[in-house]
């Protein structure tokens, strides 16, 4: 009998939880702001609508049975050696069967539309723009190839815009992804990936890697600014009024050494085909010394508790942070 | 003379560290003065560390998995506390490069040293005793894999106090794990800790296989074999598929980090996504591994308290098989956003989402065995309700996840973190703890105190809730995983939610710690007389609580599923006795060998980690030598003589003849 309130405090936990996933319609996967975004969010909330046909019943007939075959109830009918109906077996096979047949098609056909790779079609049948994402210790370095410039830790493009995001890294395994925008992908090493996006609205979206990376890894965030084209160009004058440049391979090696929490940088020129000299560097060997060499460097008090245990709070980083300290 | 080790290994500096160095320190020297003391040095080496009785390899298992479990969540607890200060440009309580270990470590205790343990630990000593087999089918063996997996403890926890531990996520993805990126010493603990300990689990795997093939009684078909034994056949045939690959996997990586090849570095040759793939391909199966042994407890536990046979016992068996042969073919879903193309995302995905057919077939069935059942709401009851509950929940984010176009947004995010707690807590940590309580008195003969197991489900299961349904809500803000700090202010409430949340899992723990306290203290009142003290339904209740070394002084004979409820049903509901004459008994003897051997291979770890190498051969040496000591070693067995057999028979007779009437007499009234 002690078990009711008990039940009934659960349920209220649970109902206590249901605003705060309403609460969530405010938020970047429930409210995106691109197309990809927005049918991903239709596809989870689908996923999870269905879903309900297996999961209420079961949570309903679990408290249920539970409670109508309790040992005290001699009411309800106890039949000890009964253990297989053929109707409920087909029943219980079937459901879920149909529930997952269902989803399969609606997988394959997403995993088709919503392919990152795919380019997103432009009204105009244009040829998407092009940004270049390298995922660097600890930060995020973006080449705009068709304007000759680049940044660190800031992105900006026009709205109602296909973007193909290339995406390598100078470094190890990140991720990146843009919350309100849809779809993330892996940044590696020596490889090209990519994925395409759309803004739809104007706004700063935040951005970041998803993928643990080191020390860093937390700050490895960035705004992806959204707006008109003019905004956009004048984005791209202000980046060009930068009187830094960057040139592969000095220049780069030089930013690519770790550091964290890493401040906005622009570079109004860059050396070109820059993207593609980087994943060229981990080809065959490329470049190991060299960056082996730089990342020695960094890592410079040898053994212990990482980037600086021994120095504790203050040096982690302090070899790293030549761009932060500016 | 030492290799990389010198006295700056110990972080001197770390006041969190020290202050747990002092108190392990001292807790170790009180328990070593204790046994020294009492003179239990003798008892412990015959008793228990030599044991190659499959019982007390079990109850050992147990006790390193809750004392890890301990050490697994002041990590989660120091996370939780990051978290809810970190917000905002605050930096917390912890530098990400101690924040970083502790999720490593949380996690790699958790999984290796926690659920593993606890798994393998209700394996041994369960399953022998229900296929009515006298031990396992090597008994050294087993003696050797449960020191090699407390080498692995061993190294892990050292790691604690000499050096640094894998800052590296449990997981150690390449290149990360590598020697450019990870120079210290912690991701060599991690190589050697699970190395060491995963050949013994591989060891496990293939003792439990040959057990439970080659060494069932008389007339237990394998269709007639209990649930939990089903679902351990299962998990041991997994981790002989498996494991070897991890093995393979983390041998690869040694041979990068300490001969400089480039099987996973970025540049000249290697390749990372063939780690990603390697280490999931046994990373998959391995969850498996975990939860099917789960699966079995909550089918004995759901059919023994709602007495009533387990409804579509069949079904159970093929979907437990089917579950473990996907298992094998889903390994993808982990890496979905690393660029493969659209048909392998979709095939990987559409394979992942089958599973969740046979698993809900599962929890179907046992809905269906209340139905119509007399339910008693007893704490393991409780733990199967809640898991039902809680791992329905799970599954249906576990099957959002694995549609490839939704995974894009959720994958790496907070989402991942809750749905894995969601089924491991709610599926494997309920399924331990309702088999812990379940057969607990098969182990030592006397049941746990009930108000505070019931206390302690009431803590864990509102704690799980409060604890991660945050997470699933801030996923879809943003928020990632293995983030040290944040800086949107908005996420700092639910990050206090689910601290507070992870404190009220900390009193469940605490009530399973009074628990104990408790039952210990009050054994007497809670003696199990009969050996049956829940009306069980299969063989490990037809033998005597504590079970005798011999397991059964005749082997039973089976004819059907629940042979011995049925048994009892024959006999007015009261189990047959074992009756004279007796014959004499041939069982295994204890082995030396097996801690010695486990004790050089800690040493040979060591000293692999510190590159000392004279030790390592000296380590590697001590184990070989052992290792020929023992295959030259004819001295294994003897025999148990039938008047000893009949000695402690009839002590058992004697014991139900004085208390068992009253035990007996209250259950027919249940049944009336």
């Amino acid at each position: 009998m002690s078990r009711t309130p008990s039940l009934r405090k659960l349920g209220g936990l649970l109902l206590a939880v249901l605003p705060l996933l309403l609460a969530g319609c405010s938020s970047a996967l429930l409210d995106p702001k691109g197309q990809i975004g927005e049918e991903q969010r239709t596809l989870i909330l689908t996923a999870f609508g269905l879903m309900q046909i297996v999961v209420v019943p079961v949570i309903v007939m679990t408290l249920l049975f539970a409670w109508r075959y309790r040992r005290s109830n001699r009411d309800a009918t106890y039949q000890p050696d009964w253990a297989h109906s053929n109707k409920i077996e087909a029943v219980v096979w079937l459901i879920p069967c149909v529930i997952i047949a269902f989803l399969a098609v609606l997988t394959w056909y997403t995993s088709h539309s919503l392919d990152p790779h795919k380019p997103i079609a432009a009204d105009d049948g244009e040829e998407p723009m092009v940004i270049e994402a390298v995922s660097l210790d600890w930060k995020w370095l973006f080449i705009y190839p068709e304007q000759g410039i680049a940044t660190v830790n800031e992105l900006a493009f026009p709205e109602d815009t296909p973007v193909r995001f290339r995406v390598t890294s100078g470094s190890v395994m990140n991720s990146f992804f843009i919350p309100r925008l849809g779809s993330q992908i892996y940044a590696m090493a020596g490889m090209d990936n990519d994925v395409h996006l759309i803004a739809d609205e104007q706004g700063t979206y935040p951005g970041r890697s998803t993928n643990y990376s080191g020390a860093g890894f937390s700050d490895m965030t960035f705004d992806a600014h959204v707006g008109s084209e003019e905004d956009f160009d004048a984005w791209v004058t202000k980046v060009r009024e930068s009187s830094e440049s960057l040139t592969f391979p000095e220049e780069y090696y030089e930013l690519a050494a770790p550091s964290e929490d890493t401040e906005i940088q622009y570079f109004s020129e860059v050396s070109p085909s820059l993207y593609e000299s980087i994943i060229k560097s981990f080809h065959a060997g490329g470049d190991h010394e060299e960056r082996v060499s730089k990342y020695a460097d960094s890592y410079a008090e040898g053994f212990g508790h990482g980037g600086g245990h021994h120095e504790s709070t203050e040096s982690h980083g302090k070899p790293m942070s030549a761009e932060a300290a500016e | 003379m030492f290799g990389k080790l010198t006295l700056e290994a110990v972080p001197f500096d770390e006041p969190i560290i020290m202050v747990t160095v002092a108190a392990i320190v001292l807790g170790g020297l009180g328990i070593t003065g204790a046994i020294t003391y009492f003179k239990k040095w003798g008892y412990l080496w015959r008793e228990w560390i030599t044991s190659i009785d499959h019982k007390k390899l079990g109850i050992m298992y147990f006790i390193v998995a809750l004392v890890m479990l301990l050490r697994g969540f002041a990590d989660a607890i120091m996370m939780r506390s990051q978290l809810a200060m970190a917000s905002a440009g605050a930096e917390g309580f912890l530098p990400p490069s101690h924040y970083d270990q502790i999720f490593t470590a949380h996690g790699v205790i958790m999984i290796f040293f926690v659920a593993m343990p606890m798994v393998i630990g209700l394996m041994n000593l369960v399953v022998p005793l229900q296929i009515g087999a006298r031990d396992v089918a090597f008994p050294f063996l087993n003696n050797l894999s449960f020191w090699l997996f407390a080498a692995g403890v061993v190294l892990v926890n050292v790691s604690l106090f000499v050096g640094e531990f894998a800052k590296t996520g449990w997981l150690a993805y390449a290149p990360l794990s590598g020697l450019d990126y990870s120079p210290g010493v912690g991701v060599d603990y991690w190589i050697w800790a699970l190395q060491i300990s995963g050949i013994g689990t591989t060891l496990t795997g293939i003792n439990f296989f040959v057990t439970i093939l080659k060494m069932r009684t008389k007339g237990m078909t394998l269709f007639r074999m209990p649930i939990f034994t089903w679902t351990s056949l299962c998990a041991n045939i997994l981790i002989i598929a498996s494991f070897p690959i991890l093995t393979a996997t983390i041998a690869l990586l040694t041979l990068d980090r300490y001969l400089g090849m480039h099987f996973f570095t970025t540049d000249l040759g290697g390749n990372m996504m063939m780690y990603v793939n390697l280490i999931w391909a046994w990373g998959h199966p391995e969850v498996y591994i975990l939860i099917l042994p789960a699966f079995g407890v909550f089918s004995e536990v759901i059919a023994t308290f709602a007495k009533k046979r387990l409804f579509g016992y069949n079904t159970m068996v093929w979907a437990t098989v089917a579950i473990t042969f996907l298992s094998f073919i889903v390994w993808l879903h982990h890496f979905f956003t690393m660029g493969a193309g659209a048909n392998v995302n979709a095939f990987f995905g559409i394979m992942t989402m089958i599973i969740a057919i046979p698993t809900g077939v599962k929890i179907f069935n046992w809905l269906f065995t209340m139905y119509r059942g007399r339910l008693e709401f007893t704490s393991p009851v409780l733990w199967t309700l809640g898991f039902i509950i809680t791992f329905t929940i799970g599954g249906m984010t576990g099957v959002m996840l694995s549609v490839p176009a939704a995974n894009f947004v959720l994958h790496n995010s907070l989402f991942v973190i809750a749905h894995f707690h969601n089924v491991i807590i709610g599926g494997v940590v309920f399924g331990m703890l309702a088999g812990l309580t379940y057969w607990f008195p098969k182990a030592f003969g006397f049941t746990l105190n009930e108000k505070w197991g019931k206390r302690s489900f009431w803590c864990w299961i509102i704690g799980f809730y409060v604890a991660f349904m945050p997470l699933y809500v801030l996923s879809f803000f943003g928020a990632v995983r293995r983030m040290q700090s944040y800086a949107n202010p908005e996420w700092q409430p639910l990050m206090l939610v689910a601290w507070v949340g992870a404190l009220i899992i900390a009193a469940g723990i605490a009530c399973t710690v009074i628990q104990f306290y408790v039952s210990i203290r009050d054994r007497k009142l809670n003696l199990d007389v009969t050996g049956d003290p829940w009306d069980g339904r299969t063989l490990e209740w037809a033998t005597s609580s504590p079970a005798p070394y011999y397991n059964f002084a005749h082997l039973p004979e089976v004819k059907g599923v629940d042979d011995f409820w049925t048994a009892k049903q024959a006999n007015g509901g009261v189990p047959p006795l074992s009756e004279p004459p007796y014959q004499d008994i041939h069982m295994p003897k204890n082995t030396w060998e097996g801690p010695v051997m486990a004790l050089f291979a800690t040493i040979a770890g060591f000293a692999l980690v510190w590159h000392i190498w004279w030790l390592v051969a000296l380590g590697g040496l001590g184990v070989f030598a052992t290792f020929i000591a023992r295959v030259f070693n004819d001295d294994v067995d003897y025999y148990v003589p039938a008047a000893e057999v009949e000695r402690i028979e009839r002590e058992h007779r004697q014991s139900l003849k004085q208390k068992g009437d009253l035990a007996y007499s209250t259950r027919l009234g249940v049944q009336a």
